[in-house]
């Protein structure tokens, strides 16, 4: 080990030649980009208009971009396993090594779920939440901008593993004993702990600066249970992400000290017990998944009462219903592991527990269906998730009942029952509710609107692909399969195994789908601009601004004194009103200090990672110092002049005019 | 009122499952054991209840998304957000199928605890279970036996395991005949099982163990008859068996030697079935308790009788008991499987 570069060395690089393949893949496609960018001298507007933007919208832009991304390669990684386990039957090894396999499957659900599902919610509700509550930006601007470049950092991170060393062959969960330094003496576990800590840390810190956001920042006259559903939804979550994350800063904390610091949280030997990391990751873990699907509900519940020209029904119910789930949300982690041996009691106590979430989410599910009933629904793309997503988040939801009673935990846990269960309520929960709310809010957030025809493609691929490529696994878990095995020897499993991995290749037709569908509007853009900023005559105030929104939101705090804010106005005649004269608006700069600590805080993970003692060093020194550059910084904010405004103003109000 | 429903709901799932699962061969919807069987029933009972609201579920969001689209002239109600008949009806309905299910998952969680011995009039055999990378170890502590991937016992014989890990946690678990539990070095979890009818069933590891993890099988065969056991246990004495591995005596020598890994290895090949003739009666306990050892706090010495009270804590049900000797908590309930021929000391 050189006290320069640590434990790297050329043993790092890789050998196998898939990773070879990928990584020339994605250095052809990383300087087709920088290319674009150099040629359309693009690379200003990037960086001043983008990277070092604190503006909530583009923020979140760039976190539905970090997603996509992320969905490529979590996608890619869904692929190769199911093609593994085709190919891998009657004994035959398949095409990847265990080692290579074990990463993969390691990889695809951190990636899924921390670098895709939270940049994907985050993205949106980064997009939606100031603007339903009538605010100009979120309390903390700088703040928000440095959760995004933490979060990249994370993902970065996990991408560096693919050509620097190994990731972690633990499985997403990283059970000690397994990921100690006793049977993980590799980097892996140690890419896996930096980039959720450090991503982890991002997020907490966006929870709590929509909490204030939420709690300091609503428009004049917008009292709690008057906010927006998804507002609401989302700030459950903000409430679950600033309760929960933190334990799992500390779970991984503890990891880090038995990893680098020989202690014994959770080793074998020296008082160390594996069940304390088991019970504090799921402490976290269980959270999470409704930290996911909340703000999916949230917007399944605005695309339901819009496209239905409706109130939504039951808004109170809504809201209790969306609160139970938070709460019992945080006293049924032990469902993840009935089998360890607990009690009855206990067991039977959890199991229940969990059941009594059905109901809360059953009533949303009653919620949705009366919203619907004697409206006038428009069946777009946006409702065809829906609908997808009722029908098939149904069918999780039962199945997750069933895993929460211990007795058929008792066969079904761990197996590809499990497996087919979380997947058709992340997919047919979270991810349908975000691609229902990227088709829903994109013409708002860009100007102009997805092609049609492309997002009933996608949204048919991805429906038909699921059911593919995971009723078969409900059947496998039956038939005794477990998770996580690189091949198998039994005849009965090899027909749904194909079957499931035509699915696979379904989904990948819808994601190409969505794709094309990007590249295709942003082409036809100027025929298809959203010139009033309110295409789907909605309820809430994000509808009230121009599309895409003014870069202040809001020339005037709107005066909010209905759940369907923007109805109620439109419906008293001042939606469209215009000023005499308008207050100078009071902005935030933008600032480069959140990419330089996102970049400093990766080089620490790096070299914490590879042992690269001074490096860590320079990373942590730099960032803390950036920071307090920062915080000292006296020329932070602008203030917007009355005739820009109004200049803005008029210009959106003569698009509106004309139609 | 709930067992009538109970009761109608069983009588269905039995029709159901001749019929429509017939086809179902190994896995856990073929079950050929007690806790097996039982398990089935409960996942199909709790499947029907759920269905009674998720059909309708299902069927009411096609049927309204129909009948209220745009375009068609039915009745429109912008403003119709609120009925407190209907939302009485929709918190009711899911909290009476919840109440219905969780007094079964009450009763059924207690009736299938994993821990608790079955009711048989055989007395149980003993099994020591423990997990290696990446194979399983099985020690008969009262025949005086241990083999490697292969577990035999006989028919309609109750099994207890006492289960632990030599070093990553793995999840001991035979399909066709019911539950699993987690074996976890330094602890001790059980499980009771039984086959009702004799047979090979495959046994597997369902919790991730690292490289070998796949490779990680065992065979579990029911015998026919008591005699038929009694057979195979005196050939593995007499090393008689052919077709294995005949080892001597698993001494914590031999166990160490059998414990050993690659941990680097990619292509992991599972571990052939191999038995020892006899066994360091101690050998199970040795090894759970080493962990302590290491922690300089428990000496164990051989010979001495190890009084299972000092694990398990007089408190019982679930509860872990403090100080030195937590690490083999988990331990709730009947002591009785677990007088081990060791001693254990505390040192100050």
């Amino acid at each position: 080990m050189s006290a320069l570069l640590g434990k790297l060395s050329w043993d790092a690089l890789p050998y196998d030649p898939i990773v070879i393949t990928t990584l020339c893949v994605v250095a052809v496609a990383a300087f087709v980009v920088a290319f674009l960018v150099i040629k359309n001298n693009l690379l200003g507007v990037l960086w001043n208009d983008w990277l070092t933007s604190v503006d909530h919208k583009r923020l979140g832009v760039m976190y539905i971009v970090l997603a996509f991304v992320m969905l490529i390669r979590g996608f890619a990684d869904a692929i190769m396993m199911r093609l593994q386990l085709a190919l891998a039957t009657n004994g035959d090894p398949g095409y990847l090594p265990p080692s290579h396999y074990d990463q993969i499957f390691t990889a695809h659900g951190v990636i899924m779920i921390i670098f895709m599902a939270m940049p994907f919610m985050i993205g949106l509700m980064n997009i939606v939440v100031p603007l339903q509550i009538g605010a100009r930006d979120v309390a903390f601007p700088f703040l928000n901008n440095l959760s995004f470049w933490l979060a990249v950092s994370g993902a970065v991170l996990v991408n560096i593993s693919l050509g620097l060393g190994e990731f972690a062959m633990t499985g997403w969960v990283a059970y000690p004993p397994l990921s100690g330094l006793e049977y993980s003496p590799g980097v892996g576990v140690d890419y896996y702990i930096w980039a959720l800590q450090i991503s982890g840390i991002g997020t907490t810190l966006t929870a709590v600066n929509f909490l204030v956001t939420v709690f300091k920042m609503r428009a004049p006259g917008m009292k709690l249970m008057d906010m927006p559903i998804f507002t609401w939804t989302c700030t459950w979550a903000n409430i679950l992400i600033a309760a929960s994350f933190p334990i799992l800063t500390a779970v991984l904390a503890m990891l880090t000290l038995d990893r680098y610091l020989d202690f014994h949280f959770f080793t074998n030997d020296g008082g160390g017990n594996s069940m304390m990391y088991i019970n504090l990751f799921w402490a976290w873990g269980h959270p999470e998944v409704y930290i996911l699907v909340l703000p999916a509900f949230g917007i399944f519940s605005e695309i339901v009462s819009t496209f239905t020209g409706k109130r939504l029904f039951g808004y109170k119910s809504m809201v209790w219903a969306t609160a139970s789930i938070s709460i019992l949300g945080f006293i049924v982690w032990l469902h993840h592991f009935f089998t360890m041996g607990s009690s009855a009691n206990v067991n039977a106590f959890f199991g229940i527990m969990t059941m009594i979430i059905a109901v809360p989410t059953g009533v949303k599910l009653f919620n949705w269906l009366f919203t619907m009933y004697r409206g006038r629904l428009r069946v777009t793309v946006p409702v065809l998730w829906t609908l997808g997503f009722m029908v098939t988040f149904t069918i999780g939801g039962m199945t997750g009942v069933l895993l929460a009673v211990p007795g058929a935990d008792y066969v079904l846990h761990n197996s590809l029952f499990l497996i087919a269960h979380f997947h058709n309520t992340i997919i047919g929960g979270a991810v349908f509710g975000y691609l229902a709310g990227f088709a829903f809010w994109f013409p708002k957030v860009m100007g102009f609107h997805l092609n049609v025809k492309l997002g009933k493609a996608a949204f048919w691929c991805w429906l038909v692909g699921f059911f593919l490529a995971f009723m078969p696994l409900y059947v496998l878990g039956f038939l005794g399969m477990t998770r996580r095995l690189n091949h198998t020897d039994n005849p009965d499993w090899n027909i749904w195994l194909y079957i499931a991995v035509v699915g696979a290749f379904v989904i990948l037709a819808g994601i190409i789908c969505q794709f094309l569908q990007l590249y295709v509007s942003f082409r036809d853009r100027k025929q298809n601009l959203d010139t009033t900023g309110d295409p789907w005559n909605g309820h809430t105030l994000e509808w009230a601004t121009s599309s895409p929104p003014q870069f202040y939101n809001f020339a005037e705090l709107p005066v909010v004194s209905d759940i369907d804010a923007f109805t109620d106005m439109k419906e008293k005649g001042t939606a469209y009103v215009r000023k005499e004269s308008y207050a100078p608006i009071h902005m935030p700069r933008n600032t480069m200090a959140g990419i330089v600590i996102g970049g400093l805080i990766t080089a620490f993970g790096f070299a914490m990672i590879w042992h690269i003692w001074w490096l860590a060093i320079v990373g942590l020194v730099g960032s803390i110092v950036t920071f307090v550059v920062r915080a000292y910084t006296k020329d932070v904010d602008y203030y917007v002049q009355p005739d820009e405004v109004a200049r803005i103003e008029n210009a959106h109000l003569d698009n509106v005019a004309k139609g | 009122m709930i067992l009538l429903l109970t009761r109608i709901l069983n009588k269905v799932a039995l029709a159901l499952m001749v019929g429509l699962l017939a086809g179902c061969q190994g896995g856990v919807l073929d079950p050929k054991g007690q806790v097996g069987i039982e398990e089935k029933q409960l996942i199909i009972v709790a499947t029907l209840l759920m269905l009674l609201v998720v059909i309708p579920v299902i069927f009411m969001t096609l049927y309204f998304a129909w009948k209220y689209r745009e375009g068609r002239d039915e009745i429109y109600e912008p403003k119709w957000s609120h009925s407190t008949k209907i939302e009485t009806i929709v918190w009711s309905v899911p909290i009476i199928i919840v109440i219905i299910l969780a007094v079964i998952t009450w009763k059924s969680t207690h009736a299938l605890d994993p821990y608790k011995p079955l009711e048989h009039e055989k007395e149980h055999i003993n099994v020591q279970v423990i997990s290696m990378n990446w194979k399983w170890l099985f020690v008969y502590p009262d025949l005086g036996i241990a083999s490697v991937n292969e577990l035999r016992f006989p028919a309609n014989v109750p099994v207890a395991f006492n289960i632990s890990s030599e070093g990553t946690m793995n999840s001991f678990f035979i399909p066709q005949l019911g539950s699993q539990i987690y074996s976890m070095a330094g602890m001790v979890t059980k499980l009771h099982l039984i086959a009702n009818e004799p047979g090979t069933f495959d046994g597997i590891s369902a919790n991730y163990s690292g490289a070998g993890f796949t490779g990680m099988k065992f065979k579990a065969i029911a015998t026919e008859t008591e005699a038929d056991f009694d057979a195979w246990v005196e050939g593995v004495k007499a090393q008689s068996i052919e077709g294995a591995i005949n080892n001597g005596v698993l001494d914590q020598a031999s166990y160490e030697a059998l414990a050993e890994f690659d941990l680097d290895a990619h292509h992991v090949e599972p571990t052939p079935v191999q038995y020892y003739n006899s066994i360091k009666s101690s050998i199970f306990m040795d090894n759970v308790m080493k962990f302590m050892k290491d922690h300089g706090k428990v000496e164990l010495l051989e010979g001495t009788v190890f009084d299972s009270k000092m694990i398990h804590g007089n408190s019982g049900h679930g509860e872990m008991s403090h100080g030195d000797m937590n690490h083999s908590g988990m331990n709730h309930e009947e002591s009785q499987h677990s007088s081990h021929d060791m001693h254990t000391e505390a040192e100050k």
